[in-house]
């Protein structure tokens, strides 16, 4: 809180903007969690089916199964290669394993298990809960901080197995007996053992072969399973493992939702929605989804990028506070200060606003504070109407263009949601030809989009909507009679009143965040242009006058290190060191004021020989340059192009 | 089994000999037939397998667990050497000194090679440093002779298992037959199963996985009353195609034996929805990463010298003859700045060198799609090696609009 109190705009009413923020991230995270769990519930509950029937199966004793008992059953689970969103999955997975179906759950990550005994050592951990010891690691490491009743015990799976077996005999019969028994074979409850590889493909194949080969020694002991988790394709399987070992397993597939599928959802319910005040302008929409498109795939990442759009914007627009609910935020504008008012007043949108009012009305606004405040609250009214409207309208003509041969108005909503916060949306030129193609549609097609038109408009409560769909059926009804050329105008005027961009609402600030540069410079961060950039133009960063030049060149007074990298940058792939000393130390003494053709150029002096070495390091440890033995004396460009 | 009589043979007071190496392929029986004849003849011995043995103490303890039970085995220092193992063996033995030759099995002997060099040597004579009547059995599917260090050791006996014939695979696939059918139908099966695989597979055990999975086709006319037991004709007649279908799928484990059961319970015209894993190749993966991995794979099959005829826009001439095809060698490491180089050029507009495009090469690299040909210390000039096949990278092309074949010097 105190982080962003400070150096946050407009200080006197930070701490609620900061509640709000808080408040409406919750519910935003919160919202996302259920729609999360509800769009993974389909592959998870079929997983626990699978976990359900593979340790019922092995109960059985019919012939057939018998026979395929020394098969390990395995699931494995593809999951896109948005390898950020897994850890929830798994997360939840395993829980809900635990919750349902078995205690023993233990999950493995890939880049813990480098070689064979700290994958076992990793899986007994976790499914024993206790110290385990592999001989020869360091002594810290295998340290028994826990209590006497974590007994260290050895790293192999017949240590698991006893455990195993002691376990359910306790839970059988309800004795603590530890004893080395045989399985118990007739035992109902034995819960299957599930181990869970998160990266499959991370994995070194050669210690998960030699793991599943120990493992289906003892499956017919511990009734093991495991699951896969896959990014790219199932064919990795059968590139990792031998037939040998694939042999052991046996595999069944799961494919969960696409990842765009996921977003689109998540869009969905979270951006297309009036029910949080919070919004994004076209600009900072756009960052977020070709962060998502072109990068990584994450729809955690985006949702972060929502989060961090949310943060910026009540910690820089102090009118923030009216981003809020509708009686929240009326309650907000009377406690507006004078200053508040002030800004309103120089908002953009407000001022557009102003420009068509009665000169009487104008002067009224400038001056009297009360009534602005009044006004304020007619706005925000309008604000929220605009977007209760805007929504069920933008999903009627996604209804109505989706269909259309080679979407001039996008496949999914997101993309016609674009093109409308961008511009009156009537006025594009995919505009038009869409409505042509929509003049073109078969009548039972376009009857069958305009009902679902209907069924969107339904549930919708405001007036205008209600009027809309009143003239929506009426529509349907002529369209039934074959009467299509009277009712065009109705159809295509529908969306001007209503998809205006938000840009033309009046107090749109308040609610849009715009700042589209911030959240690009945060999540798609360019540490090589900006250390460029700090190296060429000191001045950007330091901010000193002195260093200020015209035309990008670098001034003598500059840090070593940039006049290194100003000569660098002249040189071809390898540098002669010593022809870099010498440009140096000609720049520096001519930053000095020493005369050139004196005496003492020749011969460098030592401060300035260590001044240079330092800064040949340094950008070495930038990444510049590298040593290299192709010639003596040299260093090789890691970068290419110059000046 | 007559090989090993002369294991028995030996007497109380002479030792046996050392150390004793069986070969044979996969499931010929070498682990089986040493099981049950230690067992028969209750001989004091230690069966161990070396995958399980990730640390040669487990190896140690295993072996002084089995012969003097939990007490030896506790006596082992952490991290134990060959020599504290000889040492307490040797302490042990003479508080319960043998009375018959006491045998160490170790299966999967092969990963043998892969430990302590002088631990393979050292076993094989454990006889004379421990001064016990013991004999090591080792158990391998590979010959005596990749065996063999440098330096030289002592000479095991080696016995060979061979393959089983074909009668044999029929008699022991018959043994294991259906409790409620009689035994010359079961092996009547058999006989029509081994017809159709036994060209392909001689492996007992995916021999015996495949019995197991489709007798219930098999008995299916036989249930439903149309055929007798004994009309095998028919019955072969009813099974063929489908045995024929297994050999495309199950015997890949393309399909798990589960769904293969499902699949069986299905109405003949679905099962065809069902797809094997190969099937499903296609990756999504995020624009700029679809052109990453198209330049990683464009610097893998090209010559570096070739960078500048693709990728600078001046006219295309110059042939040199080619002798040999890039492909035809696998694809070869380049530096990161390459593929950067050759990343910008591809894509069609300008992209920040951000540090999302670096984070996607290394979740390249996770993915396997690429694989880091330098060691992952290494942080100055990376280098790297595309691992996707000439499909895939098709197949990723196509889908951003990129004529990639058109790129490639192998197909100029």
């Amino acid at each position: 809180e105190d982080h962003f109190t400070n150096g946050c705009e407009g200080a006197d009413n930070s701490e609620i903007r900061f509640k709000l923020c808080q408040d409406l991230w919750h519910k935003i995270r919160a919202d996302t969690e259920v729609l999360q769990d509800e769009l993974n519930r389909k592959i998870l509950d079929s997983l626990l089916d699978f976990t359900r029937k593979c340790s019922s199966t092995r109960q059985h004793s019919d012939w057939a199964s018998q026979m395929r008992a020394s098969e390990i059953p395995t699931a494995a689970l593809v999951l896109g290669v948005n390898v950020p969103d897994h850890d929830m999955t798994f997360q939840s997975l395993s829980e809900l394993l635990q919750q349902s179906v078995t205690p023993h759950v233990a999950s493995v990550q890939a880049k813990e298990c480098g070689a064979l005994k700290h994958l076992m050592k990793r899986v007994l951990e976790r499914l024993m809960d206790t110290v385990v010891t592999v001989d020869d690691e360091e002594e810290e490491e295998t340290e028994q901080t826990s209590t006497q009743l974590h007994k260290s015990v050895h790293c192999s799976l017949s240590t698991l197995c006893d455990w195993y077996n002691a376990k359910t005999m306790k839970s059988k019969t309800g004795t603590p007996g530890k004893k080395r028994s045989s399985p118990v074979r007739d035992d109902p409850q034995q819960p299957p053992v599930v181990i869970i590889f998160k990266d499959l493909e991370a994995f070194n194949p050669k210690v998960l072969q030699d793991f599943i080969l120990i493992c289906s020694r003892y499956v017919e002991r511990l009734p093991l399973m495991f699951i896969f988790g896959i990014a790219t394709s199932p064919s990795t399987i059968q590139h990792m493992l031998p037939h040998s070992v694939s042999s052991l397993l046996c595999i069944e597939l799961f494919q969960s939702l696409s990842c765009t599928q996921h977003l689109a959802t998540v869009i969905d319910k979270l951006i297309l929605t009036p029910q949080f005040p919070f919004k994004l302008n076209g600009k900072v929409m756009q960052v977020l989804m070709s962060i998502f498109l072109y990068h990584d795939f994450s729809v955690r990442n985006f949702i972060k990028g929502v989060q961090l759009a949310l943060l910026e914007h009540f910690h820089s627009q102090p009118l923030s506070v009216l981003c809020c609910k509708k009686k929240e935020a009326l309650l907000n504008v009377m406690q507006l200060s004078h200053h508040d008012l002030e800004s309103i007043r120089h908002l953009l949108s407000f001022r557009r606003y102003v420009e068509k009012q009665e000169p009487q009305e104008q002067l009224n606004l400038f001056r009297d504070d009360t009534h602005l405040k009044e006004v304020c609250q007619k706005l925000i009214k309008d604000l929220r109407k605009y977007h209760k409207n805007y929504y069920p309208v933008l999903r009627c003509l996604h209804t109505l263009t989706s269909s259309l041969p080679r979407y001039p108005l996008g496949k999914q909503v997101r993309e016609l949601h674009l093109i409308c916060l961008e511009k009156n949306v009537w006025e594009n030129e995919d505009y038009q030809t869409a409505m042509k193609l929509l003049k073109m549609l078969a009548k039972d097609e376009l009857i069958a989009s305009l009902q679902r038109c209907v069924e969107i408009l339904q549930p919708v409560k405001s007036k205008k909507m209600k009027k809309a769909l009143v003239e929506l059926e009426e529509l349907l009804a002529k369209f039934k009679q074959l009467d299509i050329n009277s009712s065009w105008a109705n159809i295509t005027l529908a969306p001007r009143s209503h998809l205006s961009p938000p840009e033309s609402q009046t107090l749109n600030e308040v609610c849009y965040y715009s700042s589209s540069a911030t959240v690009r410079r945060h999540l798609n961060a360019t540490p090589r242009t900006s250390i460029q950039a700090a190296l060429s133009s000191p001045y950007y960063y330091l901010q000193n006058e002195s260093l200020k030049t015209e035309d990008g060149t670098v001034s003598n007074a500059a840090p070593d290190i940039c006049i290194a990298y100003k000569l660098h940058l002249e040189c071809g792939r390898l540098i002669n060191l010593y022809d870099w000393l010498e440009a140096y130390a000609t720049v520096v003494s001519a930053a000095e004021g020493n005369n050139p053709d004196s005496d003492n150029v020749r011969k460098v002096e030592e401060v300035k020989h260590a001044r240079f070495i330092q800064a040949v390091s340094e950008l070495e440890f930038l990444g510049f340059i590298k040593s290299t033995k192709q010639k003596t004396d040299h260093v090789a460009r890691l970068t290419w192009g110059g000046c | 089994m007559t090989h090993f009589t002369h294991i028995k043979m030996c007497d109380l007071h002479i030792y046996s000999y050392p150390s004793i190496f069986i070969y044979g392929h996969r499931a010929s029986g070498k682990s089986h037939v040493m099981h049950v004849l230690l067992k028969e003849l209750e001989l004091p011995h230690a069966t161990v397998s070396c995958v399980e043995c990730v640390s040669v103490a487990l190896l140690f303890e295993q072996v002084l667990l089995s012969f003097f039970g939990c007490d030896a085995a506790s006596l082992l220092p952490r991290s134990p050497s060959l020599s504290d193992f000889v040492r307490i063996y040797r302490q042990q033995c003479s508080q319960s000194p043998a009375k018959q030759t006491r045998y160490i099995v170790m299966e999967k002997a092969e990963l043998l090679r892969d430990t302590d060099a002088n631990l393979l040597p050292a076993l094989l004579r454990l006889q004379e440093l421990v001064e016990d009547n013991v004999t090591i059995i080792l158990l391998s599917e590979i010959v005596w002779d990749k065996f063999r260090p440098n330096t030289g050791c002592f000479e095991p006996l080696l016995l060979h298992f061979p393959d089983y014939s074909k009668g044999e695979l029929q008699q022991i696939l018959s043994q294991d037959r259906h409790p409620s059918y009689t035994a010359e139908f079961y092996s009547s099966y058999i006989n029509i199963l081994l017809g159709v695989f036994y060209s392909v597979c001689r492996d007992l055990r995916e021999l015996r996985h495949l019995a197991a999975l489709n007798f219930s086709k098999f008995c299916e006319p036989l249930a439903e009353g149309k055929v007798k037991e004994t009309d095998t004709h028919k019955l072969w007649r009813n099974i063929e195609p489908h045995l024929k279908k297994a050999m495309q799928t199950v015997y890949l484990r393309e399909v798990s034996s589960l769904q293969w059961e499902q699949m069986q319970q299905m109405e003949e015209k679905e099962s065809g929805a069902l797809r094997g894993l190969s099937a499903h190749t296609h990756v999504e993966l995020p624009y700029y990463s679809k052109f990453l991995l198209i330049a990683a794979y464009l610097a893998s099959y090209n010559p570096a010298r070739t960078d500048k005829r693709f990728f600078l826009k001046v006219d295309r001439f110059n042939f040199t003859p080619k002798n040999l095809l890039n492909h035809l060698l696998g694809p070869k490491p380049f530096p990161l700045d390459r593929l950067l180089a050759i990343f910008y050029s591809v894509v069609d507009n300008r992209v920040a060198p951000t540090a999302s495009i670096f984070s996607q090469i290394s979740s390249l690299v996770t993915l396997q799609l690429l694989t880091q040909v330098s060691h992952d210390d290494q942080l100055d000039a990376p280098k790297y090696k595309c691992a996707v096949s000439m499909d895939f990278i098709c197949a990723i092309s196509r889908t951003v609009n990129f004529d990639i074949v058109k790129y490639l010097y192998d197909f100029l």
